[in-house]
């Protein structure tokens, strides 16, 4: 059974209208359906506006979906009523892209990552102590920074103390939306190693959300390539990147911009004439589907 | 500092810009803080040097200094700017009025605030052709659309009475970018051009910057954090760190033979290589420009630190053809015994003395 089993969903936001025309619907995430193992790296690419973020959202409920469900462990996390649901969120939880807008700049580090516990009822204080200071030694902070303001950190370091706050739960499943796209070039690396070291360590789960294909290359098992809210291809990490079949893909793959002056540049544009929206997935080799 | 004063104006044949150890500071109430320390640089006519460092290396207020938009509290505390064959830092507000624009443009980040949402496309790209005289008002009509040709936009004739915000971010940006060759620059300065747009478009951008570099004859300064940008599209890179051009040298030899650590940490780090493997990361974080370590500013994450580095900011070393980097390693490589200030920087350009 997968640990995570996204089928069908649907998000539709409204669009309110205004003097002089009547309101209209955005479909952000339009009947996208995957399944994530334990233990997997499974990437969500696409471009601004292609649903991934939204995707991410859904899956924890931070936004409700329109229609479709969403399974962790077999169980139908939709129809969760807010008391169970924030139980589950035990097992799933998210570290944003923004590590200067996410923590609260008033509050300490270590109250930042005490506060899940807090909420969910864990241990006496000096328990929940120990646990956040044990949390920011696996993340690679120094505890003596625990009374800290988020503004005496560095971008890297508050993004350790994101990840800090969501590993406090113990949970199965990360979410993770663009997790070093606001950190420096230099720092990135770091925080992506601190991720596969955290994941072989504590056995999680990621749905990694980004844009940037190296990265996604790098770090994922298996991507799916989201474009106008759609997947429109999904497959192991190196057969997508070796053997794109979408238009789309083939142009997104082709736009990376390659470290090395000497590499050939062959541009594939995406013509929108071969897009064809009403194709639906379909598996054109084992695990390896597309909208074609 | 040692080397500050032996970089001498070598305005050799085709040099058009030469920034000459440019020094802007901000000034706060703990002192006045270097953004851009002692930098020194030149471009030729028709080529690309790509400027790449991490935020708040210094990259993008070099840009500002180069067009005198520096805005206090920062102020450009020494240098000179030498361009066309003028000093840029000596000339008078009117005549900087003039170069802004007509000789030397500048394209931002971020095409949606660039642009002004309440004129159409037609009319701010227009007051820049009427502005600098390159049209009249029977003529500047047939001249936009032509510039919006150029730049690939389709139905010109028609978009040309569009706002800003009916254009997608990409057709935003090659507005950007025809407004910026209205007036045949000489210079385009492109900062960070890329970098709100998705992947797609971003190709399409660098395509066409690539495209109007060769078909104007411009120099192009590309200002970028992303080293795949700049080995797409410079011929000559310059990396930034704190304030500082750490390294310069041709694309080819920035890729291929980094020589300071902070170029080849940068480059080691980035994803590649065996998929799930551990990155090559560099160490610690970015410096705050306010409390920079003595001596080099990377030393603290440098794994090549030594003696010498924690004492005095190293100078300008040769490191190759047209390659240098400021890094003590190179200092008995390229100099067997560099005893003296001179002598450390003489080699690249004949000492001279109050450049």
């Amino acid at each position: 059974m997968p640990l995570l089993e996204v089928a069908h969903l649907v998000k539709r936001f409204a669009r309110r209208g205004g003097i002089f025309h009547r309101g209209t619907a955005v479909t952000a995430v339009d009947d996208v359906s995957f399944a994530i193992e334990e233990g997997e790296t499974f990437g969500l690419v696409g471009e601004s506006g292609s649903g991934k973020t939204t995707t991410g959202r859904c899956v924890l409920r931070l936004i409700e979906p329109t229609s479709g469900s969403v399974r962790f462990r077999g169980e139908d996390v939709l129809a969760f009523s807010s008391r169970r649901m924030r139980e589950a969120r035990r097992q799933m939880q998210i570290v944003f892209q923004d590590p200067y807008s996410s923590l609260n700049p008033r509050m300490k580090a270590r109250q930042i990552v005490e506060e899940p516990l807090i909420i969910h009822r864990l241990g006496a204080r000096a328990a929940r102590r120990a646990r956040v200071a044990e949390l920011f030694q696996l993340v690679g902070l120094d505890p003596a920074s625990l009374e800290r303001y988020p503004d005496q950190f560095s971008g890297g370091q508050r993004q350790r103390i994101g990840l800090a706050r969501a590993l406090a739960l113990n949970p199965s499943l990360l979410i993770l939306d663009e997790p070093v796209s606001a950190l420096d070039v230099s720092v990135q690396a770091q925080v992506i190693n601190l991720l596969m070291d955290l994941q072989q360590q504590l056995k999680l789960t990621y749905l990694f959300i980004a844009h940037d294909l190296r990265l996604v290359r790098h770090v994922c098992g298996r991507v799916a390539v989201m474009y106008r809210g759609r997947i429109v291809e999904m497959a192991p990490a190196e057969i997508l990147f070796a053997a794109p079949q979408h238009p789309y893909t083939r142009a997104l793959l082709s736009a990376i911009p390659a470290v090395d002056p000497d590499a050939p540049r062959a541009r594939t544009m995406l013509d929108p004439a071969l897009v064809k929206p009403e194709a639906a997935l379909r598996e054109i080799a084992a695990g390896h589907w597309a909208a074609i | 500092m040692t080397a500050s004063k032996c970089r001498d104006s070598k305005l050799g044949a085709g040099t058009l810009l030469a920034v000459e150890h440019l020094t802007t500071v901000f000034d706060t109430p703990h002192g006045a803080v270097p953004a851009v320390n002692d930098v020194s640089f030149d471009i030729r006519t028709g080529e690309t040097l790509g400027l790449v460092g991490e935020s708040g290396s210094g990259k993008s207020v070099t840009a500002l200094s180069i067009m005198r938009l520096v805005q206090p509290p920062g102020r450009i505390a020494a240098g000179r700017i030498m361009f066309n064959g003028r000093d840029l830092l000596a000339l008078g507000e009117p005549e900087m009025r003039g170069v802004r624009g007509a000789e030397i443009a500048l394209i931002f980040q971020e095409p949606m605030t660039a642009l002004n949402p309440v004129f159409t496309i037609g009319d701010q790209l227009g007051e820049t052709l009427r502005v600098h005289h390159r049209a009249t008002r029977h003529d500047v009509r047939a001249k936009s659309i032509a510039l919006l040709e150029a730049v690939r936009i389709p139905n010109a004739a028609s978009r040309i009475d569009d706002y800003p915000h009916q254009l997608s971010g990409g057709m935003r940006q090659r507005v950007l970018i025809a407004m910026a060759l209205s007036c045949q620059p000489l210079l385009v300065i492109a900062d960070e051009p890329t970098t709100a747009l998705d992947a797609t478009i971003q190709a399409q951008i660098l395509d066409l910057l690539r495209d109007m570099k060769a078909t104007f004859d411009l120099a192009l300064l590309l200002i970028t954090h992303d080293l795949g940008v700049v080995a797409e599209t410079a011929d000559r890179v310059a990396v930034m760190y704190a304030g500082r051009i750490v390294e310069e040298g041709p694309v080819r030899a920035i890729f291929r033979n980094p020589k300071h650590p902070y170029t080849q940490g940068l480059l080691a780090s980035m994803p590649g290589g065996i998929p799930g493997q551990r990155l090559q990361a560099i160490e610690g974080s970015v410096p705050q420009l306010g409390a920079l370590p003595p001596g080099c500013a990377f030393n603290p994450r440098c794994p090549n630190r030594f003696d010498p580095c924690v004492i005095e900011p190293p100078p300008d070393y040769v490191v190759g053809a047209d390659q240098r980097a400021k890094c003590y390693l190179h200092a008995t490589a390229s100099h067997p015994e560099p005893a003296a200030d001179a002598a450390v920087c003489s080699p690249i350009h004949p000492a001279s003395e109050g450049a």
